[in-house]
């Protein structure tokens, strides 16, 4: 599976558990636009940190996704990185 | 010619006995009949005169040694500070900060010596025998420590009275009870035990970190222990010992943390003839009261005096219970209380729900999720009523977004009905179905043992 397939995934799966609606994902979703609040969206971070097992937000100079792609990105970054 | 002791001032020893026979205290591997310590003394060729007026910390690796030199102590020593193994970093602090004249040890240890003060060897038998009774007319003041997660512990100084001042527990004290506690004796929890245990005529039977929980159940077993204390925590680990079911306590105390209704209940269904009682008490504000109706929490009648109890006076401010009582410490070694009015910051939350109070956790452990305020003890709480649930820690797990998540770590009970999925779906649909989304737990981790402090605590980052 893909880091960008991982994160699709995981954001269906708390929206199911939330109960939230969300609308086509895209890179270009802005995350807060998504229907998830900004609770959902730490919990999509933490599982995403366990799924991948890769924590890309404990650097001290990654910045806040705003879109759906910038997410995708940071935990592809990382993946290379620990690779 | 001996002085006759003065009638005004009882001191521990007078207390204790006053009516020793059959009676001992007990470790692991000492016994001492309490009728050998009339006219006897655990120190080897050392007059008590050595002691007289001083400051003497008692740094003893067991704690029958400290017990049996409190005893002698109390009334001669100016001051006895009650030091346990943990401190040991602290203790040229302490040496200066309670200006200590005198160690009180019972192995050879170089730390010790090199503090440059006298030195005095105690054992855990009666070493002398036959000696005249001495005058305890001093106003000896006990010093015990915080346990204090950060930082260095603070010194917090009481007397026997505000010790073991009068009680209104409800606890019936048959001379001829036989008192434990998974505490050691020398913090605050403990040492109401073993006071209890020395002044109402009763036996006392030690714990020793060293020993596995089973060896010591079986030990309290033995003996037929009947009255007998812990924190929630030890009483969740010694309910995970087959011979948690050996002993036959009539009285089964908690107190140091948050009692929840699960804990209640597994003790009451463990031990149904025991009365099971739940304490408020912290090292400052002393006791504070007992809740004996099997419920988590206290009535809202506790306010503000517990129990009718018009020698302790309750109040809450800011969410934190206030506690007003003659069994408040003096104050800190060096320093005032946090007190306004005579009343102590317990740094406990409470908050009410219908007829009744229910404590939150610390003040200062509340995890913050995205500005929203969680109490792990309330996570906690609901998550260890689960049957497979053995123990729960919940914990703040670091965020990019809200600042933490809150996350729990779990130990399932011996041969769970369930898997560990199953059972974190079922935990995260009780917790959906009884709290606000901010506090239910994003991750669950199943874990071997949650860590206990030195105090019986759950250990919290």
């Amino acid at each position: 599976m893909t880091v960008r397939s991982a994160v699709y995934d995981q954001v269906k799966t708390i929206a199911e558990e939330q109960k939230k609606s969300l609308p086509p994902l895209t890179d270009e979703l802005r995350l807060l636009e998504s229907g998830l609040d900004s609770l959902c969206i730490a919990v999509l971070i933490a599982n995403l940190d366990d799924e991948l097992k890769i924590s890309p937000f404990d650097a001290d100079d990654v910045e806040i996704p705003v879109t759906l792609g910038d997410l995708v990105r940071i935990y592809e970054h990382a993946a290379t990185t620990v690779a | 010619m001996p002085q006759q002791p003065s009638p005004d001032r009882r001191s521990l020893a007078s207390l204790t006995l006053a009516a020793p026979q059959g009676r001992s205290i007990s470790d692991d591997r000492n016994n001492v009949a309490l009728n050998d310590l009339r006219g006897g003394s655990c120190f080897a060729g050392v007059s008590l005169d050595h002691f007289r007026g001083r400051s003497i910390l008692l740094a003893t690796a067991a704690q029958l040694p400290t017990v049996l030199a409190a005893i002698e102590l109390d009334g001669v020593a100016r001051r006895i500070l009650l030091c346990t193994p943990d401190l040991a970093p602290h203790l040229s602090d302490v040496v200066a900060g309670a200006e200590v004249d005198v160690v009180v040890s019972d192995q050879p240890d170089p730390h010790l010596a090199s503090l440059g003060r006298l030195l005095i060897n105690v054992y855990s038998s009666v070493v002398s025998k036959g000696l005249p009774e001495i005058v305890r007319d001093v106003e000896t003041e006990w010093v015990l420590f915080t346990s204090g997660t950060t930082g260095r512990p603070k010194m917090v100084a009481h007397s026997l009275t505000s010790l073991s001042g009068p009680l209104d527990d409800g606890v019936a004290v048959a001379s001829g009870a036989v008192w434990s506690t998974f505490y050691d004796i020398r913090r605050y929890g403990g040492l109401q035990i073993l006071l209890r245990a020395l002044i109402g005529g009763g036996s006392m039977v030690l714990s020793n970190p060293l020993e596995t929980v089973s060896d010591f159940l079986a030990r309290l077993a033995a003996v037929g222990i009947t009255h007998i204390s812990g924190t929630p925590s030890h009483w969740r680990r010694a309910l995970m010992s087959p011979l948690a079911g050996a002993i036959t306590p009539a009285y089964v105390r908690l107190s140091g943390e948050v009692a929840d209704q699960a804990i209640l209940d597994r003790l009451h269904s463990r031990y149904p003839a025991a009365s099971i009682a739940h304490a408020f008490a912290s090292t400052e504000a002393g006791v504070g009261f007992d809740v004996r109706d099997g419920l988590a929490g206290f009535p809202a009648s506790f306010l503000p005096h517990p129990n009718n109890n018009p020698a302790i006076e309750m109040r809450i401010e800011e969410n934190t219970l206030r506690i007003r009582s003659s069994r408040t410490a003096k104050g800190y070694l060096g320093g005032e209380l946090p007190a306004s009015g005579g009343f102590i910051d317990t740094a406990d939350i409470v908050m009410q729900h219908g007829d009744r109070y229910y404590f939150m956790g610390r003040k200062e452990g509340v995890i913050n999720v995205g500005g929203q305020k969680v109490y792990p003890e309330e996570v906690e709480a609901v998550i260890n009523r689960h049957p497979d649930v053995q123990i729960a820690r919940v914990w703040p797990r670091k965020n990019p977004i809200t600042g933490a998540v809150v996350a729990a770590d779990l130990v399932l009970r011996l041969q769970p009905a369930d898997s560990f999925e199953v059972i974190r779906a079922d935990l995260l649909k009780t917790c959906r179905q009884t709290m606000a989304p901010y506090k239910v737990p994003a991750t669950w981790r199943q874990v071997d043992k949650i860590e206990m402090t030195v105090s019986g605590k759950v250990q919290r980052a």
